[in-house]
């Protein structure tokens, strides 16, 4: 097939996406339009336009979030010609920014007054077209480089990963980085974990595009680390390597009754709604009217949110086409989200506290008395503390803060509610062992004061009846390889500012080596300390360049005898492009492909 | 160059738009029509979208960058543009500056103001005070850029971008 791709890339989006056959246009996707032929189309017109006019005249038109500022556009006139052009907020004013990687010249900044003038040399260490030869008739930028940089590969392509990328290729002007990923598909809890219903914390997956669209930067998605490639090898391969894997198992409470029909992990039941292929199979029960989420983290919110979400709204997302059937017969109306320590205690942030207050047709069920005496004490806190603990407050007393809030409480037919100092004793089956009937809790008292406080039983035992029971009390990192030092007690790699202890050119970023908490600020944070560490010990001769043919050219040659096909990140944006068609069909953002062998059909198709 | 059946079309949308997107709690895009000084017609806007013409020029505003290695960065912007879209369109190099593109969902574009601008500026809404609890350094004059529009009795004004989150965490 007599393919060509042209790829924009933007700080708003990967914004489009151009396919040509033969010589003739037969559509053009902009992702951020979320249309295929977009004709006068407007999605998010405040940030982005979309016009296709004729057939062989295509233009795409992206306007910021500032009205009346021009920033992407894309022309092309003749078949065969491509001009990926970058408008500036100055008229008239053209540039070439096709590329913006290698040391040096990596920016081709080369103006042009003349459009279709493409004066980029060919000169070692400027940039030049060249044919991609996995990819027919696929051309891409590519950059000369006099010295081959060291090679970084990095292992997991979740946020961790795509932040400590990130920040080495900006401050290393030579590295080459690799990422490899289990999964045919990028970008791990960002696509897997981030809920449906935040599709702005997923605006992200743009910068981590970028990313990948840096020469020096590739992705080899379907390759499992440990299992197809060791990472020995890995370490034979390259300068440096860093895990980012995350952490993809889960705590348990090793209580009787936890394998019953009817209670799952959290972690399990995100993946469900949001087309992990492992946890496509899940089917959670959702024929009970009572939940009981263990666990008082943003996930719990999330899967609690999840639950009680008019499905109105569900179906306008991202979320799994299986996931939304099912929830449209579930049953659900009571949502129990329970933690052993108390109201100062809690996990969850303010933002998802405030969605839960705001969810239509639901209405929080705070016990008051759980909250008496915090009014005094909220005064002396630290503010994020002190804003979440007035909300929780606020949020138990008795009706809406307007009449007409009071009225939308009082006419909800779902509800939520915390239940603090409880811990799960026993989770109990119906007289047939079919399903789960309720759960024993044990109640506890606290012991010493603020985040620290303990939680200690107190003996008391109560009974809550529940048809489902989700456990959300933390993900756990699991080892990759007995070639890696793994601390099981804490769940992390052991390390010091990411580098791995006592293993040279080993390094680690984000859960796996700070453990399952935080937000994406946190694991961007820690991504840019890793990649600092890389950065800093490539430079300062601390590792030593291995020299001669490495890094994927070095791995690439094994995974094949091994029968293993990677997919690049063309591949992904075959997957992403079918994934936003198909979502389109039905109102959705994306429908996601949920089968791995159908992943990489689309991915690997017109190879 | 573009097609001129565009923009009735664009500015219908875009009024509709702006409706819904005062009524939606956390929609994305949303918060440039939160900025007042963007109320006027967008249909002018989109009229211009395309022609080098100049549209009704607005009052330029100097902004001082307080940059977290003590450098100064001194950039022109437009009356209504927001602290985070001038950061990046005058290519300021902060590392991880508007990781969600001003959609109110992370705290990376974290500023901090001086007392006496903080005080002008309008109040900042309960969400974006949620962002900003999870923001590292947190003084009591940060603000969330994306949420901050600068106008013409700003001229002249210092952010101050907090250290690198990075150096937060080392202590």
């Amino acid at each position: 097939m007599d393919a060509q791709k042209v790829v924009l890339a933007g700080r708003l989006a990967l914004t489009g996406v151009l396919w040509r056959m033969s010589g003739k246009t037969t559509g053009v996707y902009c992702r951020a339009v979320k249309k295929h032929w977009c004709e006068t189309v407007f999605q998010s017109p405040q940030r982005l336009f979309c016009n296709v006019s004729a057939p062989g005249q295509n233009r795409c038109f992206f306007h910021t979030s500032t009205p009346g500022q021009k920033r992407w556009f894309f022309h092309i006139s003749t078949p065969g010609q491509n001009r990926c052009l970058y408008h500036t907020s100055t008229p008239g004013h053209h540039r070439w920014l096709s590329n913006n990687s290698t040391p040096g010249q990596n920016r081709c900044l080369t103006h042009t007054s003349t459009l279709g003038q493409n004066r980029c040399t060919s000169t070692p260490g400027h940039c030049r077209w060249y044919s991609h030869a996995s990819t027919p008739g696929h051309r891409r930028w590519y950059c000369h480089t006099a010295t081959p940089g060291p090679h970084v590969c990095i292992v997991g392509s979740g946020p961790a990963g795509f932040y400590t990328a990130q920040h080495i290729l900006k401050n290393h002007k030579t590295a080459r980085v690799d990422i490899y990923e289990k999964l045919p598909v990028p970008f791990g809890l960002v696509r897997f974990g981030v809920a449906p219903d935040h599709p702005e914390v997923k605006n992200v997956i743009n910068t981590f595009t970028n990313t990948a669209a840096n020469d020096r930067c590739s992705f080899l998605g379907n390759v499992t680390v440990g299992k197809d490639v060791t990472v020995a090898e890995l370490r034979q391969a390259y300068d440096a390597v860093i895990m980012s894997y995350g952490a993809d198992a889960d705590k348990e409470f090793g209580i009787p009754g936890e394998n019953l029909p009817g209670v799952y992990s959290a972690r399990a039941f995100v993946g469900w709604y949001n087309g992990l292929p492992q946890d496509k199979h899940l089917a959670p029960m959702l024929d009970t009217d009572t939940a009981v989420v263990l666990g008082q983290g943003n996930v719990a919110l999330d899967v609690a949110r999840i639950l009680l979400t008019p499905l109105s709204i569900l179906k306008k997302t991202d979320i799994t086409d299986h996931a939304a059937a099912a929830l449209e017969t579930s049953q659900v109306k009571t949502v129990y989200i329970v933690g052993r320590r108390g109201p100062l205690q809690t996990a969850f942030t303010i933002k998802e506290l405030r969605e839960m207050t705001k969810l239509p047709d639901c209405r929080p069920v705070l016990d008051p008395a759980d909250f008496t005496g915090l009014e005094d004490k909220v005064k002396s806190l630290q503010r994020p503390r002190k804003r979440l603990t007035e909300l929780l407050i606020k949020t138990s007393q008795t009706g809406g803060a307007t009449a007409q809030e009071t009225q939308r409480l009082d006419q909800a037919t779902r509800e939520w509610g915390l239940k603090f100092l409880r811990s799960p004793l026993e989770i109990l089956p119906t007289q047939d062992g079919t399903r789960i009937s309720a759960i024993r809790l044990g109640v506890n008292r606290l012991e010493g004061s603020d985040s620290s406080a303990r939680a200690i039983p107190t003996g008391e035992t109560e009974v809550l009846s529940c048809g489902l029971v989700l456990r959300s009390i933390g993900y756990k990192s699991v080892p990759i390889d007995d070639s890696v030092p793994f601390d099981s007690q804490k769940g992390v790699i052991p390390n010091t500012a990411g580098r791995v202890t006592g293993c040279k050119g080993l390094y680690c970023s984000g859960w796996v080596r700070r453990g399952p908490t935080g937000v994406i600020l946190t694991t961007m944070t820690d991504g840019f300390e890793t990649g600092k560490a890389v950065v800093d010990d490539l430079t300062t001769g601390v590792l030593q360049p291995l020299g001669g043919v490495r890094g994927q050219e070095w791995i690439q040659p094994l995974l094949h005898k091994r029968g293993i096909q990677a997919v690049t990140f063309e591949d992904w944006n075959k997957i992403d492009n079918e994934e936003m068609m198909r979502g389109e069909k039905v109102g959705k953002p994306r429908e996601k492909i949920v089968e791995v062998k159908e992943m990489l059909q689309v991915a690997l198709s017109g190879r | 160059m573009a097609s001129s059946v565009l923009f009735p079309a664009s500015a219908r949308f875009l009024s509709g738009f702006r409706h819904f997107s005062r009524l939606s709690r956390a929609a994305p895009a949303s918060f440039t029509s939160l900025c007042r000084p963007h109320n006027h017609s967008l249909s002018t806007t989109a009229r211009n979208f395309s022609q080098p013409t100049p549209r009704a020029e607005k009052a330029k505003v100097t902004v001082h960058y307080s940059m977290a290695d003590g450098s100064t960065v001194t950039v022109q912007s437009k009356e209504g543009e927001n602290l985070l879209d001038i950061a990046i369109e005058n290519d300021l190099d902060i590392d991880g500056f508007g990781a969600c593109e001003g959609t109110l969902a992370c705290s990376t574009c974290h500023l901090i103001f001086q007392q006496p601008i903080y005080d002008q500026l309008e109040e900042p809404t309960d969400e974006e005070l949620d962002m900003l609890d999870l923001a590292f350094g947190l003084t009591d004059t940060s603000r969330l850029g994306c949420q901050v529009c600068v106008t013409k009795a700003l001229d002249g004004l210092t952010v101050k971008v907090p250290e690198g989150v990075a150096d937060a965490r080392d202590v």
